[in-house]
């Protein structure tokens, strides 16, 4: 099947055209204002070049930040209001409560706390109550807000309970927009509840970006299927996206880091994503990019999404480099490089320029910099080498030497190994981001508490583990390729009957329509 | 007018930090009890501090705390007045009134119990703990190893349940069955006792625990918005030892007898490059051996810093890859005599290894 990866970056838009896991062609346009031209141009660019004709293309990949820099800039977000079960409990801290006050106002304050929700082994804290719901539904509807996120104390262990919620919101407000909080995050219920209430807030937004997507294709005479990637390196579908588009958020690193492990074939590595202004360290395990344990911030808002680990160093390309005391960055002169840096007949020394006068790179006139001291120019060759390997030694697994796999525009920048392992530069690396969209897949993750003294171990895991398949299955991956990737139980101190916390990920290739 | 002084928003944010670090990686992670403190004072409730040398003669103060699951308290969050209405209970049921509260346990995300109790009672809190730290078990305040009677007792949770413990015979008692009745509850219940007198407070509590948390958090944050190292400063204000400076290369966790216990192995690296540290883990960091040798073991703290910003970070969530500093905080003087050695040394653990104190303690 032919794929085009496509990643709509802040400077450019990259496409690539992939044929099952060969990479075909690919381009570098800028990205557009509007959602549509960028993307429309690149489509159009990487067939007319390559020869294929729109029918031929199977899938659509796109990675994009739209989400990410609405909710940072508090754009397209819509009133929004949150029903929480949990009733007598919880009400010390209502939804929203450590929210900046800006997007507390962007979002309304229309907070409900009613009852239901349950214990960690199951039993109601107290019973769903159907009027109460209505209740709150009418007040909803009488502010005419239709947006809604629903959560539920402990809701990820039986999530029937917000479903069950939703139900009897939508006799009162049909054209609902409701996101449960069990659709979405995991274990922990003011991180999970305002993933919720982001993704509700940003249903508009994703509506009319997964159909400004759709018009592109259509422009192009693309007919397949299309899919956005997620911060967990798969896809969900655009359907699914409308509904889910905050889990959009990260995907780019994830997406370049997915990108170096299919470009150089490795599957344990460290990967350097080098850009024009930073640099992002992350860590692959089993061709997958290691998740962060800590709550991530986003736009002010606490949130237990599945984040990728990544470490980000003010160095790239485009990094200002100053004299004396030698320092480089974290000042960029950003997509102004090819006219700022010495060797494009500028004024500003860059990281670029050194690279060149080292003679590790050929870009714009190597003459320019002719002049620059050979000892100053070491000097600074020697520095991004020590932050390099820095911030490689930062996100080492274990003493146990691991390949690090080099990517991104910045790439001119590694002389040498970094880190002192191993490391490989591989063949396209400037568009391993669009190539991790490319080849991204599906997946489904299970997140509950077990009671072990009931359920043995490893009965409950394996309970986990095909209910993870199943997950990953009904979302688009073929059967026969889908597997486990990650496996994870944290037991709970101080519970009796053994309680622990497993987390189960499945993934698998997306099955040909 | 008493000798007592206002916690500012400000002080609370000083103090989750300074309570984890003295939670020496157990506790549970005190971010949530901090917002719920600061959303009490912005609701315009008091909450006040009573000095531990202006404590009257007269003065009755009940000790309160959560007792239940730190990974319950992230999902189930309380009411909010479940420790105010065990107290409130404990005093119905003695007939006393208390005229102060002071935490069970300093460390961790029990800190904030204390205060969230005083703003609705409208009582001072003592700065004492019955800890100094963070332990995993009830029997382990000084209260009861220095003879203050544990009963009767009171739980209360959210769904309007209070429960009275009579009688028991000792305080192993008293952490079994207040344990089992918690977790009937939903695995999170406040709970409250002993009541005790000034005299009973002054000869058994940890004295001074919240302002020395406060110091630390302090220290933690301005150290940081100067760009300085914070360990450093850490050390100097908790007259500290530093035992290691390194990467968490494994992490190992098991749950045996309810509890989460574990190890974990930092690989050093600038003075200490080329040794290995090894942390015992039971909910708490309990004993530290470097290269082979005990250099700190309970009830001496030991706090797993992040390395750049003296973050604490608590057992559950280390891992590999974390560049740390790890240091060794001495326990009071009160947890460290035979007595208390017993109910709280490595031995009331199941180590077969004799209390060491600190590396290098000054």
């Amino acid at each position: 099947m032919i794929r085009v990866g496509i990643d709509v970056g802040g400077t450019n838009t990259d496409a690539v055209l992939m044929d099952g896991k060969q990479l075909l062609h690919w381009v570098k346009t800028p990205t557009t204002a509007d959602v549509t031209g960028g993307v429309l141009k690149a489509l159009e660019l990487v067939l007319s070049e390559s020869g294929f004709v729109p029918e031929k293309v199977g899938a659509v990949m796109i990675g994009t930040t739209h989400f990410t820099n609405a909710i940072v800039q508090r754009r397209g977000l819509v009133p929004t209001a949150v029903i929480r079960l949990g009733l007598p409990a919880t009400q010390s801290l209502p939804p929203m409560v450590d929210w900046p006050e800006d997007l507390r106002t962007t979002l309304g304050e229309h907070i409900y706390l009613v009852h239901g929700g349950l214990e960690f082994d199951g039993r109601p804290i107290s019973p769903l109550n159907p009027s109460e719901l209505r209740r709150v539904a009418e007040d909803i509807r009488a502010k005419d807000v239709h947006n809604i996120a629903i959560s539920a104390v402990f809701s990820p262990i039986k999530p029937e309970i917000e479903a069950e919620a939703a139900r009897i919101v939508c006799e009162v407000i049909p054209d609902a927009k409701i996101t449960l909080s069990s659709e979405i995050g995991r274990i922990g219920l003011i991180e999970r509840e305002n993933a919720a209430i982001l993704n509700a807030s940003l249903q508009d937004l994703g509506r009319s970006i997964v159909r400004a997507f759709s018009q592109a294709l259509r422009d192009a005479g693309i007919h397949a299927p299309f899919y956005l990637t997620q911060n967990d390196g798969t896809l969900m579908n655009a359907g699914f996206a409308e509904k889910f588009p905050v889990l959009t958020i990260a995907s780019g690193p994830t997406n370049s880091m997915r990108g170096a492990a299919f470009l150089s074939g490795i599957k344990e590595a460290i990967v350097v994503d080098v850009g024009g202004t930073t640099t992002d360290v992350g860590a692959l395990h089993q061709g997958f990019p290691r998740q962060a344990s800590i709550a991530v911030e986003l736009g002010g808002v606490r949130t237990n999404f599945r984040m990728p680990d990544v470490f980000s160093l003010g160095l790239g390309g485009g990094s200002i480099v100053e004299r004396d005391p030698l320092k480089i960055g974290p000042q960029s002169v950003g997509f102004r490089l090819t006219e700022e840096s010495l060797v494009f007949g500028g004024n500003t020394l860059t990281a670029t320029d050194i690279a060149v006068a080292a003679g590790m790179a050929k870009v714009g006139d190597a003459w320019r910099v002719k002049d620059l001291d050979s000892m100053f120019v070491e000097a600074a060759v020697e520095k991004i080498q020590l932050m390099l390997d820095e911030a490689v030694d930062r996100m080492l697994l274990s003493p146990e030497p691991v390949p690090v796999i080099v990517v991104g525009g910045g790439t001119i920048l590694v002389r040498n190994k970094v880190g002192n392992l191993p490391t490989i530069k591989p063949n396209n690396y400037p568009v391993a981001n669009a190539v991790g969209a490319a080849i991204a897949q599906i997946s489904g993750e299970v997140d509950r508490v077990y009671a072990l003294a009931n359920t043995p171990r490893e009965k409950a895991l394996e309970e986990a583990r095909s209910e993870a398949k199943q997950r990953a299955v009904g979302a688009g991956a073929d059967p026969c390729t889908v597997e486990i990737v990650e496996i994870e139980d944290v037991p709970l101190a101080y519970l009796p009957g053994n309680a622990t916390r497993i987390r189960v990920k499945a993934v698998g290739d997306l099955r040909h329509a | 007018m008493r000798r007592t002084w206002k916690l500012s928003e400000t002080d609370l944010e000083a103090l989750a930090i300074g309570a984890a670090i003295l939670g020496a990686g157990g506790g549970g992670n005190p971010y949530l009890g901090k917002l719920r403190a600061r959303a009490l004072l912005r609701q315009g409730y008091e909450i006040r501090i009573l000095p531990f040398d202006a404590l009257e003669d007269s003065d009755i103060a009940v000790s309160v705390g959560g007792i239940g699951s730190p990974v319950v308290g992230i999902e189930k969050i309380e009411k909010g007045d479940e420790c105010y209405r065990a107290v409130r209970a404990l005093e119905a049921y003695t007939g006393y009134r208390a005229t102060a509260l002071i935490p069970a346990e300093v460390g961790g995300s029990n800190s904030v119990e204390a205060l969230i109790a005083s703003a609705y009672a409208d009582l001072p809190v003592v700065d004492a703990d019955g800890m100094g730290r963070a332990f995993p078990e009830v029997q382990m305040c000084s209260y009861f190893i220095y003879g203050v009677r544990p009963y009767p007792a009171a739980l209360a949770d959210e769904k309007g349940n209070t429960v009275i413990l009579n009688k028991v015979p000792d305080m192993y008692w008293l952490e079994k069955l207040a344990r089992t009745v918690a977790v009937d509850m939903g695995a999170a219940a406040g709970f409250a006792l002993p009541l005790m007198s000034a005299e009973e407070v002054r000869r058994t509590a940890i004295p001074h625990t919240l302002t020395q948390a406060l110091g630390l958090g302090r220290a933690a944050l301005e150290a940081r918005s100067r760009r300085e190292d914070p360990i450093a400063r850490l050390l100097e204000v908790a007259k500290g030892v530093l035992l290691f400076i390194g990467k968490v290369v494994d992490v190992q966790r098991r749950v045996e007898m309810g509890f989460a216990r574990g190890q974990v192995r930092v690989e050093g690296f600038e003075v200490f490059r080329g040794s290995t540290l090894v942390i015992d883990i039971q909910n708490e960091n309990l004993i530290a051996c470097r290269d082979g040798e005990v250099v700190a073991t309970v009830p001496d703290l030991i706090t797993v810093l992040q390395l750049e910003t003296a973050e604490p970070i608590t057992t559950e969530t280390l891992r590999y890859g974390f560049r740390v500093a790890i240091v060794g905080i001495p326990a009071h003087p009160r947890l460290k005599t035979p007595q208390a050695i017993e109910v709280v040394g490595p031995r009331a653990f199941g180590y077969d290894l004799g209390y060491r104190p600190l590396e290098g303690e000054v």
